[in-house]
């Protein structure tokens, strides 16, 4: 079980965690979410032991591994944009872990073959990584962090810019993986959708602070900040008396709603238009509105609030 | 290995080039400045002083610098496009043509004079220039092409397809790109063409000098050691300052790039303009190359006005009446085995100072390792002739001074060929290394040794190269039983007549068949597909 508390890291001049609390049971995965620079990468090479930590401390099960050195921790991070050794093929890759560990040669590359067989890679044992694609290359890392078969297992973006069917399928193959692996494993990403299907607890990371630490039902329901709230594309607004979160299928058109706006945008959403409503005080709000009812752009709308549908806010 | 124990071993790397560059030219510029400076054990300013005040000196100061930025401009100018043209198009050939540039770069100096007087230059400032260019030519197409040949070209597509017009991608895309290679390839012609002494020998005539061969002929001719001292004082400062200039131009310059595919960028000339461009470029250098040196091979296969073999012939005797103590031919096998030594240890004092400098992400080691090329290699070698003389550093007359010497001059282009290499490993390959559970020196070993591993060795070609026309310390050195093919040379080339001429150009070429075997290996090595590791 990984227990990181207070943990703060100076990046130069700029604190990118101030304060961090986090733990991972064993066979659990959390998913920690957050825009680029709230300090999701730092955190894991912190806990990696790559980057001094300032204040805090990080520990498994109990122990706190200050003194302990990244190669001695059995941690495994797979690196966003993945860090292969550009000079090594597919298999050395994939075998460097469990060498470094101490195994023979021949029982190194049988564990590697075993694992590109598990991430659909068999066959491309001899390939250069350079001249792997972009998936590929994701499928390699995915197979080398897995190959020392690491207590704590750490992944940066590990669907960064993959297309987004491919995006998919490993989105069920990682789920399927980590449920039947009892590892504890941490997952950073910026897309909540990524993070609500593959996380049982997702932590919200905004400048260096936690914002929240729930489960995914929690988080989209009941979003604890302003910031979170608007990250998961809720509508952020006071047009309804107190500070809500609104998700834009909680608001109606409605001749009699309460509050007045004109239609500024609209776009094409599968089964559904997304409209961008400017309300007087020029703030503005996203609606989700039926195929067959989208009003034309610059048209006067109401809108009202569905009941239940505001989730009330702290106010900042 | 804990933290501890890396510091430490990270120390020690560090120390031994230091170490080897303190011993072997520190101290032995200590002793000159001490013998010229301070002649009776009291400091006496004088004749530095006089450097700037006579006019005579004056003139050398002034005619060193401003015959060197020449030299320097018209190198570049002449160069950049060579790199282009041998660093990212493919064509057959390739290879050899690399190797064929690079072989000015390492024939003795001397030889080179020689042969542009052979092609009928008169003693002139353009034969002066040109021979410059000859010589440096490689030095641009070598650093600048490393460069350009880990640009990735993608990055000028990228400019293009946002609206940068091919002038505009060059001065925003590439020129960037290749900018720390160009300043370090001007700085390195710049040093030599400062410190030119051959050349300028051979080639200038009695009326031009430069702070270099006045040094020479202060200490040989008028035996004046402390002017002699005096404008080697000025030379060092105006070296170092050079080097700190270059330094910080360097830095400021220089972004952790990531390590292209070397052997995928190179394309075939696909447009008209291209195949002109590439064509163009290889008349330059098969003009500028292959002139003087098929004069010289013509020469050598041109005995007394007719055609045959006896120049190489004699190479095989003792010739009664001769200076040398030895049979030319002899002095092939000493080359070899002394540049093998020198190489060894260039190599690996090289590789650690590399490493030392990229780690730090300082210039400062490769500033002090840059030291002894600014300083020429004639200073070097009559320091170590002067201050390994005594115990405890009692070298002269064992086998290992002139290597040692060699390896010394062609430290500085180990470290400058291999240093960038790791400072383009992206640092989180490390990061990964060590997540999966290996300790620094496991890192170290199949991170960084592995992927400099090649351009150690082509390194290490190019040292050998170096070290097997190295004139200007060895001819300080070495012992008469043991003469390098350089310095048999130089020898037959003082003795009058032409059929000592005949047999110095038939050594010449043997010489240069010997380095471009060395140079084309070492390209075989580094670019060649190299199996799994």
């Amino acid at each position: 079980m990984l227990t990181v508390t207070s943990l703060s890291v100076r990046l130069g001049d700029t604190e990118a965690l101030r304060g961090v609390d986090l733990t991972v049971a064993d066979g659990e995965v959390v998913c920690v979410l957050g825009p680029s620079g709230s300090g999701k990468s730092t955190l894991l090479r912190a806990v990696a032991g790559l980057e001094p930590i300032a204040a805090g401390t990080v520990a498994w099960n109990g122990a706190d591994l200050a003194g302990v050195p990244t190669h001695r921790r059995d941690f495994g991070l797979m690196f966003q944009d993945h860090a292969l050794l550009p000079h090594r093929d597919v298999l050395a890759n994939v075998a460097y872990g469990p060498r470094a560990h101490g195994a023979s040669r021949k029982a190194a590359e049988a564990r590697a073959r075993d694992l590109l067989a598990v991430v659909g890679l068999a066959g491309l044992e001899r390939r250069a990584v350079r001249d792997l694609s972009g998936g590929e290359q994701q499928r390699v890392a995915l197979a080398r962090s897995l190959a020392p078969e690491p207590r704590l297992l750490m992944l940066d973006e590990p669907l960064g810019a993959l297309d987004r069917a491919l995006r998919d399928r490993l989105v069920r193959e990682l789920r399927a993986l980590f449920d039947r692996r009892e590892r504890a494993v941490v997952l950073v990403t910026h897309d909540h959708e990524e993070a609500f299907a593959l996380g049982d607890r997702v932590v919200v990371l905004h400048d260096g602070r936690v914002h929240q630490d729930a489960e995914p039902a929690t988080v989209w329901g009941a979003p604890a900040t302003a910031f979170v709230a608007g990250f998961l594309g809720h509508n952020v607004t006071t047009a309804f008396g107190p500070l809500l979160a609104v998700p834009p299928d909680g608001l109606v058109l409605d001749p009699a709603g309460p509050v007045a706006g004109r239609v500024a945008g609209r776009t094409f959403r599968r089964d559904h238009f997304r409209i961008r409503v400017t309300l007087a005080d020029a703030t503005a709000l996203e609606v989700t509105v039926p195929a067959d009812r989208v009003p034309e752009p610059g048209a006067e709308v109401h809108l009202a609030l569905r009941p239940g549908a505001g989730i009330g806010l702290p106010e900042a | 290995m804990s933290r501890r124990t890396g510091r430490v071993a990270a120390i020690t790397i560090t120390a031994v080039p230091l170490l080897f560059v303190a011993v072997l030219f520190g101290w032995p510029l200590v002793a000159i400045l001490g013998r010229g400076l301070a002649p009776d054990g009291r400091l006496d300013l004088g004749p530095v002083g006089d450097v700037f005040t006579d006019p005579s000196l004056r003139g050398v100061v002034w005619f060193t610098v401003w015959q060197a930025a020449l030299s320097t401009a018209i190198t570049l100018v002449l160069g950049i496009p060579g790199a282009f043209v041998l660093a990212r198009m493919r064509f057959p050939g390739r290879d050899l043509v690399r190797a064929v540039v690079t072989v000015p770069f390492v024939l003795p100096t001397v030889l080179v004079g020689s042969a542009f007087l052979a092609l009928g230059l008169a003693r002139s400032l353009g034969a002066i220039l040109l021979a410059h260019l000859f010589f440096n030519y490689a030095v641009v197409v070598r650093v600048v092409g490393e460069l350009w040949s880990h640009l990735d070209p993608r990055e000028e597509d990228a400019a293009r397809v946002l609206g940068a017009g091919r002038w505009r991608t060059f001065r925003t895309v590439t020129w960037p790109g290749i900018l720390p290679g160009v300043l370090a390839a001007g700085a390195i012609t710049f040093l030599f063409c400062f410190t030119s002494f051959g050349v300028i020998l051979v080639l200038g005539g009695p009326t031009r000098s430069t702070l270099e061969t006045e040094i020479y002929r202060q200490t040989t001719r008028f035996l004046d050691l402390p002017l002699a001292a005096a404008l080697s004082v000025v030379q060092l400062v105006a070296v170092a300052a050079l080097l700190v200039v270059v330094g910080r131009l360097q830095r400021r310059a220089s972004t952790p790039r990531g390590l292209g595919a070397a052997r995928d960028l190179a394309r075939p000339p696909r447009t008209a303009t291209a195949r002109t461009f590439a064509a163009v470029n290889l008349a330059v250098m098969a003009a500028l190359v292959g002139a003087p040196l098929t004069v010289l091979v013509v020469r050598s296969l041109t005995p007394a006005g007719g055609v045959g073999l006896a120049n190489y012939r004699a190479l095989g005797q003792l010739r009664a009446g001769s200076i040398l103590a030895v049979a030319p031919l002899d002095a092939v096998w000493n080359s070899v085995w002394i540049a093998t030594i020198a190489t060894v240890i260039a190599v690996t004092v090289g590789g650690c100072a590399a490493w030392a400098a990229a780690r730090t992400r300082s210039r400062l080691v490769e500033g002090i390792l840059a030291l002894p090329l600014g300083v020429s290699a004639v200073t070097v070698g009559f320091g170590m002739l002067i201050a390994l003389d005594r115990p405890p550093l009692a070298l002269r007359g064992t086998v290992w001074l002139v290597p040692l010497a060699q390896a010394l001059v062609a430290l500085p282009f180990v470290v400058m060929l291999t240093a960038p290499v790791l400072r383009a490993i992206d640092p989180r390959v490390r990061d990964a290394a060590a997540v999966l559970g290996a300790p620094p020196g496991r890192v170290w070993r199949t991170v960084d040794v592995a992927i400099a591993g090649r351009a150690l060795l082509g390194a290490g070609a190019f040292a050998f190269a170096i070290s097997l026309g190295e004139f200007g310390a060895t001819s300080f050195l070495v012992r008469p039983d043991t003469p390098t093919l350089p310095i048999v040379v130089y020898r037959l080339l003082s003795q009058p007549g032409s059929a000592a001429f005949g047999a110095a150009t038939a050594a010449g070429v043997v010489l240069m068949a010997l380095v471009v075997v060395a140079m084309v290996a070492g390209d075989r090595l580094r670019f060649g597909r190299v199996g799994a590791f």
